[in-house]
């Protein structure tokens, strides 16, 4: 994942700060302020846009727990890629019956990673109800997953890639790139 | 770094950062087995064929659970009901099984090099069950996924294997894995079982099972097989177990946090006593539980490679 000469930037870290918070405006309305609620982040970046909401979202007064859903094995590209990724870790809640779960990415493009986070937080049982939040949306669907709440929409077409960069988990400014 | 591989055909062949990259791979499955809904979809139309020329019930239904577990079709073919008895060559069985789609092929076989032999013919990934007296890959795998998990570490971890090392393919693929990953691999047993070239292996070899006992951390007892017996290589299971068996008073000489492990099955009163087999040192049923893991974990990494375009 290194960095080319061809980045470019399509919000800076002001923005991206500004998108975080608009994320969590929009969860604690959507959930009246009440909670609890369980954020699982997708690896890597949806770990970290978890733990930066969960502190927002408490600050608002809405409880929040927090994990990790990776979705490598319910993939739907599994043998079409050159090698297999190492598997990054699931923590879900064992008795998420009933909880509001809202599975966090960096990233919205296809909808496949939504879809494959879906079935694997079924697979720990049956939450109240999933909601989906992303903190950029590029454009670019092909199923008919439509996030919940958006921190940017950035539209770009196909062909390139979006990438956002942390200071948890990427080197150089914080921000979102285009590449 | 990214697994490439479709086949497992033996854990000489791989380096020891594919051996713990298998390993974590084998960790999320176990939390796998601990959720709700203990299947994944990750081989979801892929078909996984059990050839089992050598009979085997336990590892055979490893696999197959193994394969079910990650959604796979299974079909389980034993030899005494494949063509194989009627003189058809493996090759042609297997060339068979891919003419109707076999994805993935777990291969338990009596003659060395079996797997190696199809793996290099098939564009289906080929899994080795056990070959002769070669390679057992995936037993090798549960066993040191059972002393990382119980010890935190496999460096420098002091293991004893004991019984019947010169025919066993568990004690091979036992130490390639070890010694790779930089445990200490002591061979024990009668010296017309533990052979000399073995040191070359990077195993220091005792023919005392009491000069080293109370210095290990794991024990691992293999099964002693009757055939070899009749061959001469030992006088007498009572003299066997006299000698190499862990009885309740060498169990006692173990130290405190130390692992006895066994393969399976068990012959108690043999390789170990019953109360060893049942007491707190025993993690025998966690390599069970382990191989399991093990066994997904390869499974999903072998069937996500894509297959050779032509063999």
């Amino acid at each position: 994942m290194s960095r080319t000469g061809t980045d470019r930037e399509l919000a800076d870290r002001v923005a991206l700060e500004a998108a975080i918070g608009r994320l969590a405006d929009e969860i604690a309305a959507a959930l009246g302020g009440a909670g609890p609620v369980f954020l699982a982040g997708i690896p890597t970046r949806g770990v970290s846009l978890a733990a930066r909401l969960a502190t927002r979202l408490e600050r608002r007064g809405v409880a929040c727990r927090r994990g990790a859903v990776d979705i490598s094995m319910y993939r739907d590209d599994l043998g079409l890629r050159e090698g297999v990724s190492a598997l990054q870790g699931t923590d879900l809640p064992m008795d998420i019956d009933h909880w509001d779960v809202i599975l966090v990415d960096d990233v919205q493009h296809t909808g496949r990673t939504a879809r494959a986070a879906i079935e694997a937080v079924l697979a720990f049982g049956r939450p109240r109800r999933i909601l989906y939040a992303v903190l950029v949306d590029r454009g670019g669907r092909e199923l008919p997953v439509r996030p919940d709440f958006i921190g940017i929409n950035l539209p770009v077409g196909p062909g390139r890639r979006v990438r956002v960069r942390l200071a948890e988990t990427d080197d150089g400014a914080e921000g979102v790139y285009e590449s | 770094m990214k697994w490439t591989r479709k086949d497992l055909v033996a854990l000489s062949d791989l380096s020891a950062e594919e051996i713990s990259f298998v390993l974590d791979t084998a960790s999320e499955f176990k939390d796998v087995g601990r959720r709700r809904l203990k299947k994944v979809p990750s081989l979801r139309g892929k078909t996984m064929v059990n050839l089992f020329v050598e009979a085997s019930t336990r590892t055979r239904t490893s696999f197959e659970l193994a394969g079910v577990r990650l959604s796979a079709d299974v079909v389980n073919i034993a030899a005494q009901t494949s063509s194989l008895s009627k003189g058809e060559t493996l090759k042609d069985t297997a060339k068979n099984l891919e003419a109707l789609a076999a994805d993935l092929i777990v291969l338990r076989h009596s003659a060395a090099g079996a797997a190696h032999f199809l793996a290099g013919r098939l564009r289906a990934g080929v899994i080795n069950a056990g070959d002769g007296s070669h390679e057992h890959p995936t037993q090798g795998l549960l066993d040191v996924f059972t002393i990382r998990e119980r010890l935190g570490r496999v460096a420098g971890v002091k293991v004893g294997i004991v019984g019947d090392i010169r025919f066993s393919r568990v004690a091979r693929s036992n130490l390639q894995a070890l010694v790779k990953l930089g445990a200490r691999v002591t061979l024990i047993g009668p010296p017309t079982l533990v052979p000399r070239e073995f040191e070359r292996l990077g195993a220091v070899i005792t023919h005392s099972l009491d000069d080293v006992l109370g210095d290990l951390d794991v024990i691992n007892l293999l099964r002693i097989q009757h055939e070899r017996q009749k061959a001469g290589f030992f006088p007498g299971t009572g003299e066997y177990a006299a000698l190499f068996g862990l009885n309740a008073a060498r169990a006692g000489r173990l130290k405190p946090e130390a692992l006895v492990m066994h393969p399976g099955p068990i012959h108690r009163g043999v390789e170990l006593d019953g109360s060893v087999a049942d007491g707190p040192h025993s993690v025998i049923l966690d390599q069970v539980t382990n191989g399991l893991a093990v066994r997904m974990a390869v499974l999903y990494l072998c069937g996500s490679v894509p297959p050779k375009e032509e063999a």
